[in-house]
């Protein structure tokens, strides 16, 4: 495939308006992370659900266990922000592979269940092994060595931001190559029909459980950065919300084009973020009808915009 | 090369072949022609593992690949293009090409060399493309991995004689590459031309067997179990 320098173009848009944001909310730069981060979990939920169809509603286990995983990891062996990240991405492929050797067996709504079921188990398992986690209270006395032995974390989030960034574009980076390479558009064609795919060759079982665990371990990524720049790891990184939440947010984006999950993340937060300042009690309204709104007018997520601006303007 | 000894064979507890025994030799091009619902179709899947195989052996260079999966034998040499072709309409061609390529399968060099007009309609979705043009991408798709046995179902069914003597021409192209060419075709006067040897297949049974030469020179044969006479 011959390089196009407009592909670049996306890429140059996040990087300036990364930058812009960075000088524009110098004070919101926690917020700004939480969304960089969130991005890298949605992206690896694109994978799985938009390139791959697999239907899930726990993918938070693959992110919780990252978080539980670099949280351990810095507390007990190695403070190293990249060497937590590493342990955050193998523990999050590790449940993504065993549990998908079963999960990928199943199709619809036992998927569905299963994910989610996936996703409690682990969350009860850290809730009772409190000496380990910390149980209900979270896990606390994470301290991050400086990244790369140069940048210390810092009290307004200036080093966070910008290695949040960078893991998340590293991620956005690699994952455009994983699904224009051939393992990426056999998990498409898998999407589109197991069936064909079987029948000129491809081992679908494996190839999804392959796609998954390389998913859970992008979401381990996202968990472990959690952890190192919270300095916290709660129940709550494995809760029926946080995969919830991730869904809507790729959903509103548009699934299967990556840049999707960016756009769909920035919304979603951003306006939970204005709603629930404006309104704490009712801003899942604000929510609910955006979601409705897009899913309605534009099914394709905010990614489909210019395409049924397009078909609206030639009348169709 | 391959072989089906008392094959019975369906989808589910349907049985569509009955006790089928056939064989051909590396680099023989044989064509399988009968009329509509007799088991072609299902022959080739068969031999692919794709479907139901209630007894019986199929063999591939004297090892029995009854029990592997679809995609083990294609790793072991068999390619199949599907009658339906199976285009995923969301990949462009190229994709569509990438996502049959196995490792050390082919190239698009080599897609784009044998039909050079995916290459002009590279960027072109799946959905966009003519049937002729689907066809040459199901044919291509296929060979990206490299098949040493290429099952071919009904690959002239609805084009254009131009299109159906272009890939006629490829299939002999493929042959004279060494490839053993199966062919399940209604042309039956194409793929009788093209093949060393025939095999007429009625009810899931064997009902003729010979070379494809004798076969074409017997109208009475082709009338009793074709049906449709020499039609091209």
């Amino acid at each position: 495939m011959s390089p196009n320098p407009r592909r670049l173009v996306p890429d140059l848009v996040i990087l300036a308006a990364a930058v812009g944001l960075f000088f524009v909310f110098p004070y919101d730069l926690a917020f700004l992370t939480r969304i960089l981060i969130m991005v890298v979990f949605v992206l690896s939920l694109d994978l799985v659900l938009g390139y791959a169809g697999i239907a899930t509603l726990g993918h938070a286990a693959m992110y919780g266990t990252g978080a539980y995983a670099a949280g351990l990891f810095a507390i007990h062996v190695s403070a190293d922000p990249l060497l937590g990240l590493a342990a955050g991405a193998v523990a999050g492929a590790a449940i993504a592979a065993v549990s998908g050797l079963i999960m990928m067996r199943a199709h619809g709504l036992t998927l569905l269940m299963l994910s989610i079921a996936v996703a409690q188990v682990l969350q009860e398992v850290a809730n009772k092994a409190r000496p380990v986690t910390g149980g209900a209270d979270g896990l606390r006395g994470i301290r991050m060595e400086p990244v790369l032995g140069i940048w210390e974390f810092d009290f307004i989030g200036r080093t966070g931001y910008w290695y949040a960034f960078t893991v998340m574009a590293l991620v956005l980076v690699m994952l455009k190559v994983v699904v224009a390479s051939p393992f990426g558009l056999s998990a498409r064609g898998i999407h589109e029909s197991p069936a064909r795919m079987r029948a000129i060759g491809t081992p679908v079982y494996a190839r999804l459980v392959a796609i998954y665990t390389l998913a859970g371990g992008i979401a381990g990524v996202a968990g472990a950065l959690a952890a190192q720049v919270t300095s916290l790891v709660s129940l709550e990184v494995y809760s029926f919300e946080h995969s919830a939440e991730a869904v809507i947010m790729l959903v509103l984006g548009g699934t299967g084009r990556l840049y999707g999950a960016v756009l769909g993340v920035a919304l979603f937060m951003t306006v939970e973020h204005l709603a629930a300042a404006v309104d704490p009690f009712n801003w899942l309204f604000i929510i609910g009808a955006l979601v409705l709104g897009v899913v309605f007018f534009v099914p394709a997520g905010l990614m489909g915009v210019p395409g049924a601006l397009a078909r609206l303007g030639r009348g169709r | 090369m391959l072989s089906l000894g008392g094959v019975t064979a369906g989808y589910g507890e349907t049985r569509v072949l009955e006790d089928l025994t056939l064989s051909f030799a590396e680099g023989e091009r044989l064509a399988i022609i009968g009329r509509n619902g007799m088991g072609k179709t299902t022959t080739l899947a068969t031999m692919m593992g794709l479907t139901r195989l209630h007894s019986g052996a199929v063999r591939l260079r004297g090892a029995d690949i009854s029990r592997l999966p679809p995609h083990r034998r294609q790793a072991s040499g068999l390619g199949i293009v599907p009658q339906t072709r199976d285009i995923f309409p969301s990949l462009s061609v190229e994709e569509n090409l990438l996502a049959g390529q196995t490792r050390g399968g082919g190239t698009l060099a080599e897609a784009y060399a044998l039909f050079p007009r995916l290459r002009e309609r590279r960027r072109n979705g799946g959905a966009l493309l003519s049937g002729g043009e689907q066809q040459m991408l199901a044919i291509a798709r296929t060979l990206m991995g490299r098949p040493e046995v290429l099952l071919l179902d009904e690959p002239l069914e609805g084009l254009a004689p131009v299109i159906c003597q272009m890939l006629m021409d490829v299939f002999e192209r493929l042959s004279a590459e060494g490839r053993t060419i199966v062919l399940v075709e209604q042309h039956a006067e194409l793929a009788l031309r093209f093949a060393d040897r025939a095999v007429i297949l009625d009810t899931g049974r064997i009902v003729h067997e010979g070379r494809a030469a004798d076969v074409l020179a017997d109208p009475a044969l082709l009338d009793r179990h074709v049906g449709v006479g020499l039609d091209v």
